[in-house]
């Protein structure tokens, strides 16, 4: 008698539980499937030109439409270039940001401070863009670089003509549209540390800096390098902004100052004017070889991350 | 690769509406006669989405939308497989703009400075050789810098297709094209940045499409044409060039009018077209046709007032005698 009941809800329960299972894996399984969707796309479409050009294909510079030959040398550089600008602008600003809000300030001008720099993160990047060429490409052009090229002249990173727009340009506003995402992930990182390893140091006699780079640096570290990486992932795939300021140019030159071309600008530009099947399998595989570069990057992200937890 | 065409059209079983995409040279026109022509029939509907000329074919030979739209004519690759007419819809012309710190306007510029200016040879504005062709002007001493189009563009293509005309140099080295490998310069997305590339840059040379740069207000030069005079381009000089090229006319109407003959003719003009299939379906079918009909006609008299020119008289004929070898499939 009092089987039944029992019975009837547990079977119940474990249907609804079933159904949840289901749909929740579903889920799970059509993320997968659409990244793999994606891939499967990015190679296929690619495909004639990893077949005509073969390795050739990342190592030639010579990106000639009219002739059909490909390399894509320079625009691997330009988009490796341009995220390590952002990247050393970027990081040591937002871990130092982060750190003095967390150790140093109070918890006022922290609540403040965070709400401008998440806006930040919501601008669109088309915005950055026009505020690129009109306001910084300007400037670069007739007070940095100048300023550049007197004082560090000597170094080829600082030499040729000044024109606003080119590699040193795309960097700056990688590096401003990089800042949110560095900053956040600091922020998360620094704000689960226990108190108590501040409180310990400060206990033990450290000094301030000590104090900081004790219960702060050291013990965040592998949170920090994580939220470094996620910030150049982001910086690898940007689009919009790095094309309105980068003077699209597929060329490989060392100084700042000239302008370059990503591998994601390369595809915004050409694809939809691109006449010939090679032309549009070779902007396609420059998207393969950009998902690889973000899937990896992303991919370190998460295991620093996670060892960062087993600790 | 057509799927993710697929994604962004909405494909509708009515009659009535019609998509077309292609070159955003065109646009301005093309949606005042869109517009005008609903106006006289409501029922039509016409959606155009201008992502380029490239594109525009791609899908056009991909089924997914009614008509494309290019500033350049097909390539026997892309009609070997497809039976597509090609109707020029109206003339079009790029100028070449620059910022000189006092020449406000009067630059003049010959086939040969041009082809050195684009290929890097002439490095600075008080070259010798400018300076003969223009007495008049103060040339300032600076350095040239070229401003290109960074994306694919129909402008690109009509000027290096001028460039490899004139220039064996650049014929080899360069060649024509939507896009190319530019031997020096800056690239700039779309008109906009171009412009503000050179309204910011002193000593700037970039090329820009007539209506955008008389409604932008920018300064352009003259060019010498295939007579050796001095043309300023204008909508009735690129007219001129349509009417000077109108006996060289083929039937299939594919016709190049850079450099062309003629007194008038400004050498940077070009025939932009409407590409569509030689059969088409049913009352849609109808439609279409009804449409182009009318924009080779009625639809001509909106074009001056977006500075663009025109098709000359004989030209408009023909185009009339094309679209008659459509033929409706029920």
């Amino acid at each position: 008698m009092v089987k039944g009941p029992v019975a009837h809800r547990k079977k119940e329960v474990h249907r609804g539980d079933w159904l949840f299972a289901q749909f929740i894996q579903a889920g799970a399984m059509l993320l997968i499937a659409l990244l793999l969707a994606l891939a499967w796309f990015l190679i296929k479409g690619g495909w004639p030109a990893i077949e005509r050009y073969g390795a050739r294909f990342l190592f030639s510079s010579n990106w000639n439409p009219v002739l059909e030959v490909f390399g894509a040398a320079p625009v691997i550089y330009g988009t490796l270039v341009s995220s390590a600008i952002a990247i050393m602008i970027a990081a040591p600003l937002s871990v130092s940001v982060a750190l003095f809000l967390h150790a140093v300030a109070p918890p006022k001008i922290r609540a403040v401070f965070s709400f401008f720099v998440d806006m930040l993160a919501a601008i669109p990047s088309v915005v950055y863009g026009l505020w690129g060429i009109f306001v910084l490409a300007p400037w670069l052009r007739s007070d940095v670089e100048p300023w550049l090229s007197e004082h560090f002249g000597f170094l080829p990173f600082f030499q040729g003509p000044f024109y606003g727009v080119g590699m040193l340009a795309a960097g700056l506003i990688l590096a401003i549209m990089i800042i949110p995402s560095i900053f956040a992930m600091c922020s998360e990182v620094f704000r689960s540390l226990p108190v108590t390893y501040k409180e310990a140091a400060l206990a033990l006699g450290a000094t301030r800096w000590e104090m900081m780079q004790i219960a702060f640096l050291r013990a965040g570290k592998r949170g920090i390098i994580g939220g470094i990486i996620l910030g150049l992932g982001r910086a690898l795939g940007e689009t919009m902004a790095v094309t309105m300021l980068i003077g699209n140019r597929d060329e490989i030159s060392v100084s700042l100052f000239s302008p370059g071309q990503t591998m994601a600008s390369v595809i915004a530009n050409e694809y939809a004017e691109a006449g010939s099947s090679i032309h549009v399998a070779a902007l396609i595989e420059v998207g393969l070889v950009l998902f690889c570069m973000t899937i990896l990057v992303n991919a370190l992200a998460r295991i620093i991350i996670r060892s960062d937890d087993a600790i | 690769m057509t799927s993710i065409f697929l994604l962004g059209i909405t494909l509708s079983c009515s009659a009535a509406f019609i998509h077309g995409t292609g070159a955003s040279f065109p646009f301005p026109l093309y949606t005042k006669w869109f517009a005008e022509f609903q106006k006289l029939n409501p029922e039509v509907k016409i959606n155009y989405q201008a992502i380029g000329s490239g594109g525009g074919i791609r899908q056009l030979l991909a089924h997914t939308v009614d008509f494309g739209a290019s500033d350049a004519p097909m390539t026997e690759e892309q009609t070997l497989h497809a039976d597509i007419l090609h109707i020029p819809s109206m003339v079009g012309g790029v100028v070449l703009t620059y910022n000189l710190p006092g020449i406000p306007s009067g630059l003049k510029l010959t086939p040969d400075i041009m082809a050195d200016l684009f290929l890097g040879n002439m490095k600075r504005w008080n070259d010798p050789r400018l300076h003969a062709i223009n007495p008049e002007l103060h040339l300032p001493d600076l350095p040239v810098t070229i401003i290109h189009r960074s994306n694919g563009s129909g402008t690109t293509l009509i000027l290096t297709e001028y460039l490899a005309k004139i220039s064996c140099a650049w014929k080899k080295g360069v060649g024509a094209g939507p896009a190319v490998k530019w031997p020096v310069g800056l690239g700039g997305k779309g008109n906009e940045s171009v412009t503000s590339l050179i309204k910011q840059s002193p000593g700037a040379l970039g090329y820009i499409e007539l209506s955008y740069a008389v409604m932008n207000n920018l300064t352009y030069a003259s060019l010498a044409n295939t007579e050796n005079l001095f043309i300023a381009p204008t909508v009735a000089s690129i007219h001129a060039a349509a009417k000077a090229s109108e006996a060289l006319m083929p039937d299939d109407l594919r016709l190049s009018l850079t450099n062309a003959p003629g007194k008038d003719s400004y050498p940077l003009s070009a025939f932009t077209y409407i590409l569509i299939y030689r059969k088409m379906d049913g009352a849609k079918g109808q439609e279409m046709l009804h449409f182009f009909k009318w924009a080779i006609t009625d639809g001509q008299n909106f074009a001056s007032k977006l500075h663009y020119s025109p098709l000359p008289e004989s030209i408009a004929v023909k185009t009339m005698k094309a679209l008659g070898r459509v033929s409706i499939v029920w």
